[in-house]
């Protein structure tokens, strides 16, 4: 076994343990050791990716010396490895850019806290991303939500405690259920590891055994994820979560929390039901049409919005169900869109909330749409790296959300019964896309006298700017090499377990008491 | 049906707790009633997994006068995952406490659809 493919639990280890020395660490201390960890943890993710993908290998990796029915697993391969990468570059990035922010937002003695909560944060993401067995994830699944409250809770106004508790409250019923879902998983087939939980299901399937409990699980699961995961019906929460918290926060939260959620669903479609049984079992359908209702809603309700925080966030609400439309369509072609847009909303995402918290830094704070105008030419590169964010969104090509948006329609093309819902609700999304990102573009592009507001150039907040320029540099790269990212996706879904290998610090261990 | 329901009385006793609790905190409007519904909530899914782990006429899985028979003992993994979910859920309930005396402390009511009135005046 090679050294590299400890990789993947070295990374959860090293955040957990940064989390805790995080806390008694002064802030500066705090905030480097936060960014070398990241840094880190990416590098190890490329050594990880480079390794399966070039050898075209997935493996488990069992933590302890237990084995399959008893241990503890990880599953490793190209997909997972790539995501963690992923996410450690948009956390990266969302931290720089938000830092400014952040010096005002939090008190100084407790910024070493808040890189506690982004460091468990992190090590939860890369557990989800990685684990193999069902109720590990459901524990991380509650460290994410308790470190996603905190960064909501972070800035402290009347608004932040009540969005917390509101986030709060949508994530306990949603995390209530995926336990209750487990637990009868684990009640059917007597097994908490995901390879084992398949090869059970596959029986009772074969059987026709069960077939009630095997569905109520099902949706249970899949309902506890979507409430999590801001799908349509329960997306009340997230306006104000996102809105009010500060910008990295916001960041991080619509591009990575939610999307942790949405990995984890797509693992226990694959790897524990099986793509067959979820397809068969109708669930299908429930989130094709919420998927399709949350495209609308959430666009209409960000037209109305006259805050700009809030219709971005709002606009997270349409994306979302654009993933899920894509879960619905029930085609694996359809699963690569929505991965793929997984990946281009989460950039586009954290950039348009940095952007625009620049934006707002040179209209008095203000983040209605009126004191926005001209602000772009106020704050040239945050005004850019709005626009690219915003076209993006909106699915010109070049950018990201155009690659993923042609995704959906060919995905949709072979579906035949949902084909035209799917192009009709794709075709009016992107309109209603385009009013409201195109309009806030030409707010901010509209010259006014400038009379009070101040002007920031790009060399009064060089790491703002670096940080803008590094995620337009990022987008046009996941736009416009779409191919080699969708390949990966599509060789990480498609690959099967090769080979289990046991932990070795356990044999080094061994072999020096030996 | 209803036989099943009846021999299984735990299950459909901790299914009926989950709904109870599951609906307090959806739909209550004070604080403390919700986080209460909460911890009913997560109690049934720890009777449920109890329910199923029991195997009756079997004692706890500890070894004792040296029985190793596999067949003397319960299933021991619910009853881990019982404790996981109680660590869990002790952590989660003290968070949305110290919330609620924040909310408390700033606004005088526990009660949410208040603060929601309070906030829509504060915007105006």
């Amino acid at each position: 076994m090679e050294f590299v493919q400890n990789f993947p639990a070295f990374s959860i280890m090293l955040c957990l343990f940064a989390g805790i020395v995080s806390s008694v660490l002064k802030k500066n201390a705090a905030k480097w050791l936060n960014t070398i960890l990241i840094i880190v943890v990416g590098a190890m993710s490329v050594a990880v990716l480079y390794y399966t993908a070039s050898m075209n290998t997935v493996y488990v990796y069992q933590m302890g010396r237990f084995s399959a029915p008893w241990g503890n697993e990880l599953r490793i391969g190209c997909l997972e490895a790539g995501t963690a990468l992923f996410f450690c570059i948009i956390m990266l990035l969302s931290l720089l850019g938000g830092r400014t922010h952040l010096e005002e937002d939090v008190e100084s003695s407790r910024h070493n806290l808040y890189y506690v909560l982004i460091n468990l944060l992190l090590s939860s993401l890369l557990a989800l991303v990685y684990t193999n067995d069902l109720f590990t994830a459901y524990v991380f699944v509650e460290i994410n939500t308790i470190a996603a409250c905190g960064l909501i809770m972070v800035r402290q106004n009347g608004r932040t405690i009540e969005a917390a508790i509101r986030y709060m409250i949508m994530s306990l019923l949603g995390s209530g259920m995926l336990l209750l879902g487990i637990c009868m998983l684990y009640d059917l087939t007597g097994h908490l590891l995901m390879s084992n939980i398949h090869e059970q299901v596959l029986s009772i399937v074969a059987e026709g055994t069960y077939k009630v409990p095997l569905l109520v699980a099902i949706a249970i699961i899949s309902v506890g994820l979507a409430i999590k995961s801001a799908l349509f019906p329960f997306h009340a929460w997230l306006p104000d979560a996102y809105g009010y918290s500060t910008v990295s926060s916001a960041a991080i939260l619509s591009s990575l929390v939610s999307k942790g959620y949405i990995f984890l669903l797509i693992k226990i479609i694959y790897r524990v039901l099986g793509f067959e049984v979820f397809h068969d079992s109708g669930i299908i359908n429930v989130f094709f049409i919420f998927g399709l209702c949350g495209m609308i809603f959430g666009s209409f309700s960000a037209i109305r919005e006259n805050d700009i925080k809030r219709m971005i966030s709002f606009s997270s609400v349409a994306q979302i169900g654009y993933i899920y439309m894509g879960f619905g369509l029930g085609t694996k072609e359809a699963m690569i869109a929505s991965i793929y847009h997984i990946f281009a909303h989460a950039v586009c995402k954290s950039l348009l909330f940095i952007a625009s918290s620049g934006l707002t830094d040179v209209s008095n704070r203000s983040r209605h749409f009126v004191d926005l105008t001209g602000a772009a030419y106020r704050n040239k590169i945050a005004g850019v790296g709005f626009t690219v964010g915003a076209l993006s969104m909106v699915g010109i090509p070049l950018f990201p959300g155009f690659i993923s948006k042609l995704l959906f329609a060919q995905a949709s093309i072979l579906n035949h019964g949902k084909m035209l819902p799917a192009l009709i609700v794709l075709a009016i999304s992107t309109i209603l896309n385009a009013i409201y990102f195109l309009k806030t573009v030409i707010r901010i592009y509209i010259p006014v006298e400038n009379g009070r507001n101040l002007t920031i150039t790009f060399r009064q907040q060089r790491l703002f700017g670096v940080t803008l320029l590094l995620f337009i540099v990022f987008s046009l790269a996941l736009g416009s090499c779409s191919q080699p990212i969708v390949d990966l996706i599509r060789q990480g879904l498609e690959s099967e377990i090769i080979s289990s290998i046991p932990n070795t610090i356990y044999q080094l261990a061994q072999s020096l008491m030996i | 049906m209803g036989a099943n329901l009846l021999c299984n009385y735990g299950e459909s006793v901790a299914m009926l707790l989950f709904g109870i609790g599951f609906g307090n905190l959806l739909l209550q409007s004070n604080l403390i009633k919700k986080i209460i519904g909460l911890n009913i909530m997560d109690t049934a899914i720890y009777l449920f997994l109890a329910e199923k782990g029991y195997i009756s006429g079997r004692v706890a899985p500890i070894i004792t006068d040296g029985v190793q028979d596999v067949n003397k003992y319960i299933n021991p993994i619910p009853s881990g995952l019982v404790l996981t979910g109680i660590v869990v859920s002790v952590s989660v309930t003290a968070l949305m406490l110290s919330l609620s005396i924040r909310l408390y402390r700033r606004y005088h009511t526990l009660n949410l659809d208040k603060v929601a009135m309070i906030l829509k005046k504060e915007d105006k």
